[in-house]
């Protein structure tokens, strides 16, 4: 492992036996995972480079349950790791040592679907289609949708501030969540927003949205329902360029378009996708985009019309519109295969995340390929062109010495150019172990330190999943000073409001 | 003290830190009426914003717009509409419902207090369209947060935080907004005569159905007119307004008559929605945040003889008019899931009555942990909200 985790508390390591046995008196015992064999499926999550087997696995059931192990937990000193499904790209959900995994699969109750006002209230552990199964026969369904949507947990997505590819049009998980029931890492059980649009006071549910599991314990997440839309159509259209598909995205967002989706995929992903589902895409292309828009029929006809004209005007090679929805799904196959599919052409891959603008794309994706014959490692480009979220896709063979080292810097290499060009480090995916080192690169040491103050007004002991996001963990003593600049502190008693 | 350059916000904040002032955070005031009045007494200056102005950065095909918090709102929108852009989250100059200016509003003001108009129903509120901010926290130092790029998961998203803040924790120097495509069609119906139950039904089936309208409200009778009237509003692509038109019809049925209304009524009706003319002017005004179901028995509850009120965002949002005692509208909307914000009133309610709904008691304490690690020696914590957020 490439990434230094907090160093382990010895201390914590030699009451292990106590920890449990204390941990089995506050949940079900049988609730409470301690042989190895048993914990050996949680010790990684889906960044599986990395693994580590916790201290201990925590099942608990209720919020109860939860406040009861957090509020032990603190008193006696023990960091906690909560995961929900363990989907996580970044390493979010990574055990420790010597902490306790608190796992939240028990929590797997919709409690509540209210049509009329188009929410739902579910358990953290019910995975995000599933909350759109039970609220489809009301023609409702939750819009953001992660592509582990069918095994990610909506606690997670609240975690992670989940996105997925209608997020330009529809949001990420922080538009679509109204309210959750945390539990801070001292065992208080609060509510932060809830079913009205907005709350009182400051906007805690917005900073506990992708705060990967830092901040505190959700249990349960109030989601906002949209309409499933009338009809949906989608165009797959070939570009001989990089630069033709990227003006084409420009210009039909300068058109007034916001498509439900648009995803564009480079050369070796075309090929790759078509190899592994043959869904007819064109491999004399160097660029693929993928539009959807949805609405009223009349509303999509146009919309197609006009990117059609649009791809044509951009120098597009191929333009198919689809005419029924299993031609619709015949575009996205490829797509949604792409991961599978590039791990047919190459042992491992290493899947990143940055955003940059748009406008940057052709020069980012030729600043790429040259640092993929630097490193010597191939790569394969998926990307969600609307709002410029890459995904690249290093291919690399883990079984070679050295190869997930040189992915890795690879990956780094990225990073940094996306923040260099204006962008960020992460689109979707987090920062978790995975690029936490690289925070530095994005925010100074002030920002970072306005940012971990935070995390200091919420568990100021720092034992809720530390080693996370940031790449220093600061002492929230030393974090608070303040530096008055010419003068002394002379407020004699605060008001404390 | 009206700084113009980031800098000197610093210097202002460091110098407030070291002689023990205090500083009230203003954009252009127009929402200054909000919250207790300061008095001399209290150590208090004011730190004005509208020298930091212009734009930054903007790319319309980014969908992405940098600049600075001084600037007014008016010229922002000027800007986007030229290139036919919008905020989505139709922001209101609520300056004339506080007896101000309008047209001064800052954009900094427009994040500080995140009230977002009609469209939030379906688009998101202003805090879902600030990606990132340039501030000075109330320790003196300079600090970013969020990004210039549309999707960005990087770190907290201390954007949100900021966002509705009401300058509590920062003073933004600096705004990245994200726009979006203007409508090029919008058009607004009502329906006349319905009671509040049956308008928030018709407003839930309506915001419930893939017809996608992009306002729903309902005004008491008295309001803007004797009659009751619902109000909703389809905006895009000619063609599509047409559809989604005809899908409207068909979903109310013959009961339910829609009469159109002209582009010069609609515009007095949205003015409305900013200056709040059409509630009474002698008693305190009220902006209720509730579930939507709410609404109307809620309001049936609170408001006698009298008292005009009318609700937006399908009832999630009731604006009330009214002498009703504080501390039973606020009982009455806590328990209903709720909160109340006392919007307008005369300065001797608002000294004794908080501004904003007191908290539960650990959440108010897990609150005031969280603003103080942004401002630890209070110096942005004037007595304007010193009775709000806590129950303290």
């Amino acid at each position: 492992m490439s990434v230094l985790m907090p160093a382990l508390d010895e201390a914590v390591l030699a009451r292990r036996a106590q920890i449990v046995a204390a941990l089995r008196t506050l949940v079900a015992a049988d609730a409470v995972i301690d042989e190895v064999a048993r914990m050996r499926p949680y010790e990684s999550d889906a960044l599986t480079a990395y693994r580590q087997l916790p201290l201990v696995v925590v099942l608990p059931e209720t919020t109860e349950q939860v406040a009861a192990v957090l509020r032990w937990c603190h008193a006696n000193g023990v960091r906690v790791v909560p995961r929900g499904a363990g989907t996580s790209l970044s390493g979010g959900a990574l055990p420790l040592g010597d902490a306790v995994l608190l796992v939240l699969s028990k929590f797997s109750r919709i409690l509540e679907i209210d049509v009329d006002d188009r929410l739902a209230v579910v358990q953290s552990g019910v995975a995000n289609l599933a909350i759109s199964a039970a609220t489809e026969p009301h023609g409702l369904y939750y819009a953001p949708d992660p592509s582990s949507q069918i095994a990610c947990s909506i606690g997670g997505n609240v975690a992670e501030n989940s996105g997925g590819v209608h997020c330009l049009k529809y949001g990420l998980t922080t538009h679509n969540v109204l309210g959750v029931r945390l539990v801070t890492m001292e065992g208080e059980i609060v509510d932060l927003g809830g079913r009205a649009f907005d709350s009182s006071g400051l906007d805690l549910l917005g900073i506990v949205v992708g705060s990967e599991g830092l901040l505190g314990v959700v249990t349960e997440v109030t989601v906002r329902l949209l309409p499933k839309p009338e009809s949906v159509r989608a165009l797959l259209i070939g570009f001989p360029t990089v630069d033709d598909a990227a003006r084409c995205v420009a210009e039909v967002i300068a058109a007034g378009i916001i498509p439900a989706g648009m995803e564009m995929m480079d050369r070796p992903a075309i090929h790759a996708a078509e190899a592994f589902v043959q869904a007819g895409y064109p491999l004399d292309a160097e660029a693929l985009l993928i539009v959807e828009v949805d609405g009223p029929p009349a509303e999509c006809d146009e919309l197609v019309d006009q990117v059609e004209k649009l791809a044509r005007r951009n120098a597009a090679q191929s333009c198919r519109s689809s005419t029924s929805e299993a031609e619709r799904m015949r575009f996205w196959a490829g797509r949604k295969a792409a991961f599978p599919a590039v791990s047919r052409i190459a042992p491992d891959y290493y899947c990143m995340d940055g955003t940059i603008p748009r406008r940057r794309l052709p020069e980012v994706l030729q600043r790429i390929r040259e640092l993929s014959q630097r490193h010597g490692l191939g790569v394969a480009n998926v990307f969600h062109a609307g709002d410029g979220n890459l995904h690249p896709l290093i291919l690399y063979d883990a079984n070679q010495p050295g190869q997930l080292e040189r992915a890795e810097e690879f990956g780094n290499d990225i990073l940094r150019l996306c923040v260099e060009v204006g962008g960020v480090l992460t689109g979707e995916h987090g920062v978790g172990i995975e690029k936490r080192d690289l925070m530095p690169e994005m925010f100074s040491a002030d920002d970072l330190a306005h940012q971990q103050r935070v995390k200091c007004a919420f568990d100021p002991q720092q034992l809720l999943n530390p080693g996370k996001v940031f790449p220093v963990l600061h002492r929230c003593a030393e974090l608070g000073r303040v530096h008055v600049h010419g003068g002394a502190v002379r407020f004699p008693e605060l008001p404390r409001f | 003290m009206r700084p113009d350059n980031e800098s000197e916000v610093v210097a202002r904040v460091r110098e407030a830190m070291a002689r023990s002032r205090r500083l009230e955070l203003r954009g252009s005031g127009s929402k200054r009426s909000i919250g207790a009045p300061v008095e001399e007494i209290d150590e208090v200056d004011v730190l004005e914003l509208t020298g930091l102005q212009g734009i930054v950065d903007y790319d319309p095909s980014e969908l992405v717009l940098t600049v600075r918090a001084g600037t007014p709102w008016v010229e922002i929108e000027r800007t986007l509409a030229a290139e036919r852009q919008m905020l989505a989250c139709e922001p209101l100059d609520v300056a004339g419902s506080l007896g101000g200016t309008v047209g001064r509003m800052t954009v900094g003001g427009l994040v500080a207090s995140g009230l977002s108009g009609p469209r939030r129903v379906v688009a998101g509120s202003v805090r879902d369209h600030v990606l990132g901010f340039r501030a000075v926290s109330g320790r003196g130092e300079l600090f970013v947060g969020g990004g210039k790029v549309v999707k960005n998961v990087t770190g907290y998203d201390l954007p949100k935080l900021l966002t509705g803040s009401w300058g509590r924790l920062a003073a933004l120097t600096e705004i990245t907004l994200k726009v979006l495509p203007a409508p090029e069609v919008a058009r607004v119906w009502a329906i006349k005569g319905l009671d509040a139950t049956a308008a928030w039904q018709c407003l839930a089936r309506v915001l419930g159905s893939s017809v996608g309208v992009t306002a729903a409200l309902h005004f008491g009778p008295g309001t803007v007119g004797a009659e009751a009237l619902t109000v909703l509003r389809l905006e895009g692509f000619a063609a599509s307004v047409a559809a989604r038109l005809h899908a409207l019809q068909a979903l109310l049925g013959r009961g339910l008559a829609l009469h159109a209304l002209s582009a010069g009524e609609a515009s007095g009706l949205w003015g409305s929605l900013a200056s709040l003319d059409v509630l009474s002017h002698d008693r305190p005004v009220w902006r209720l945040s509730v579930p939507a179901r709410q609404a109307p028995s809620l309001l049936a509850r609170l408001a006698v003889e009298g008292d005009r009120w009318f609700f937006d965002w399908g009832g999630a949002l009731c604006w009330l008019a009214s002498n009703v005692d504080p501390e039973r509208l606020r009982s009455e909307v806590a328990a209903v899931g709720g909160h109340a914000i006392l919007w307008r009133a005369e300065a001797a309610l608002r000294r004794r009555v908080p501004t904003f709904h007191p908290l539960p008691t650990a959440l108010g304490a897990l609150e005031e942990r969280v603003r103080s690690q942004f401002d630890p020696l209070g110096v942005f914590a004037t007595a304007r909200f010193a009775g709000g957020g806590h129950a303290h």
